[in-house]
C-alpha cells in the first residue's frame, strides 16, 4: 500500500458531527491526518498561515456561525494559493439551489450528510477515491464534480 | 468580450512535443502513452536544452524508475478508450497484451496501490472523458454514447447519474453556467 498520506481538513460547528466524521475517517483503509475546524474563520486562518501544509481535501459544512461554508468557499477560490484545493461541501441540506450555488462558486463535491454511521463510512470512503484519482490520474480538473 | 474555445488535449500535447523535439533538431518518433522515441542517444545538453524546454508546459520527462506500473496501466486504459480501433479486444486482453503481465496480476497491484480496481478507474475515466466531450463538443449525448462504446444513450445517462451524483443535463447546464 502507499506511503502517502492524505491530509483532510474538516470545518463544522456540530461537536457530533465531527466525532463522528472523525471515526468514520480512521476505519478506512486510506491513510489520512484529519484537523478539526468548529468554524469557518477557523479554517480560512489556518490556511491562511505562513508556511501551513495545506491540506489535500477540505470538508466544509453549509451552516456554520461566524464565517459559513459558502463564504469559505468563495474565499478559497479567490485566493491564488488556494484556489486550487479540493473542496468537498458537507451538509444536510439537499435543495437543488444550495448545490447549484455551491458548484458555482467552485465546490469539487457536495455531500449530504447521512443519517447513520455505515453510510457516512462509505460515502467519505468513495470522496477520498476520487480525490485520490484526481490527484494521481490524468483526470480533468475543470470538470470535477461530484454529488453523492 | 469573451471567446469561448474548446481544444483536444491529446492533439495539443502531441503538437507541443513536435515542435519542441523539432526545435532542438531532434530526430524522434511519437509512440503511444506518452513515450518519445529517440534515435541513438541526446547528448547531455541537448537532453538538459528539452527537459528545460518542456517543463514550461507543465511536461516533465520522467525517470525509468518513476514511471510506475500504475501509471503505464493509467495510461493503456485512457489510449484504449480514446481509441476506437482497439475495441476489437476487450480491456483485460488489451492491458496484457500491451504490459505483458496476467491481466490478474495488472488488477491486483492496480486494486493495491490505488484504492480502486480497474473496472471503476475505467468507468471514472469514461465518464471523465463523457464530461470533456459534453463541454467541449457539440456533440449529442446519443453520439458520445456511441464514441465511448455505450450500448445505448441509457446506459451512458445511468451510469454517469451513478458515477457524478448529477445527470447529465444537470452537469452540462451547471458548466455553462460557470463559464457565464
Amino acid at each position: 500500500m502507499s506511503d502517502n498520506i492524505l491530509n483532510i481538513a474538516l470545518a463544522d460547528d456540530d461537536e457530533d458531527d465531527r466525532m463522528l466524521f472523525s471515526e468514520a475517517i480512521n476505519e478506512i483503509e486510506i491513510r489520512t491526518k484529519l484537523s478539526l475546524f468548529n468554524h469557518g474563520q477557523e479554517l480560512m486562518d489556518y490556511l491562511t498561515l505562513p508556511n501551513v501544509v495545506l491540506p489535500n481535501l477540505i470538508f466544509l459544512d453549509l451552516n456554520m456561525p461566524i464565517k459559513n461554508g459558502q463564504q469559505c468557499l468563495m474565499e478559497i477560490r479567490n485566493n491564488p494559493k488556494l484556489k486550487d484545493l479540493c473542496v468537498a461541501i458537507y451538509s444536510t441540506s439537499s435543495s437543488e439551489k444550495d448545490i447549484e450555488e455551491t458548484f458555482l462558486n467552485g465546490a469539487n463535491i457536495y455531500v449530504n450528510k447521512p443519517n447513520n454511521f455505515s453510510k457516512l463510512r462509505e460515502v467519505v470512503e468513495k470522496v477520498l477515491q476520487l480525490n485520490w484519482q484526481y490527484h494521481t490520474s490524468n483526470l480533468n480538473k475543470e470538470t470535477f464534480l461530484f454529488r453523492i | 468580450m469573451t471567446l469561448f474555445v474548446k481544444y483536444d488535449l491529446d492533439l495539443l500535447c502531441k503538437t507541443l512535443l513536435k515542435e519542441q523535439l523539432d526545435a532542438q533538431d531532434i530526430s524522434y518518433s511519437l509512440g503511444s502513452l506518452g513515450e518519445i522515441h529517440i534515435e541513438g542517444k541526446l547528448s547531455p545538453e541537448k537532453q538538459e536544452n528539452l527537459t528545460a524546454a518542456l517543463k514550461k508546459y507543465g511536461i516533465d520527462i520522467l525517470s525509468k524508475q518513476k514511471v510506475s506500473l500504475i501509471d503505464r496501466i493509467k495510461n493503456a486504459i485512457d489510449d484504449y478508450l480514446r481509441n476506437e480501433d482497439f475495441r476489437t479486444e476487450k480491456l483485460s486482453t488489451y492491458l496484457s497484451n500491451k504490459l505483458h503481465y496476467s491481466y490478474a496480476h495488472l488488477s491486483t497491484f492496480f486494486s493495491e496501490n490505488t484504492y480502486m480496481s480497474v473496472e471503476n478507474y475505467t468507468i471514472l475515466k469514461k465518464i471523465d472523458l463523457a464530461k470533456e466531450l459534453i463541454c467541449n463538443t457539440n456533440l449529442t449525448l446519443t453520439e458520445i454514447a456511441f464514441r465511448l462504446d455505450y450500448s445505448s444513450v441509457a446506459h451512458l445517462s445511468r451510469q454517469f447519474k451513478k458515477t457524478t451524483g448529477l445527470t447529465p443535463s444537470v452537469f452540462q447546464s451547471i458548466m455553462n453556467k460557470k463559464k457565464n
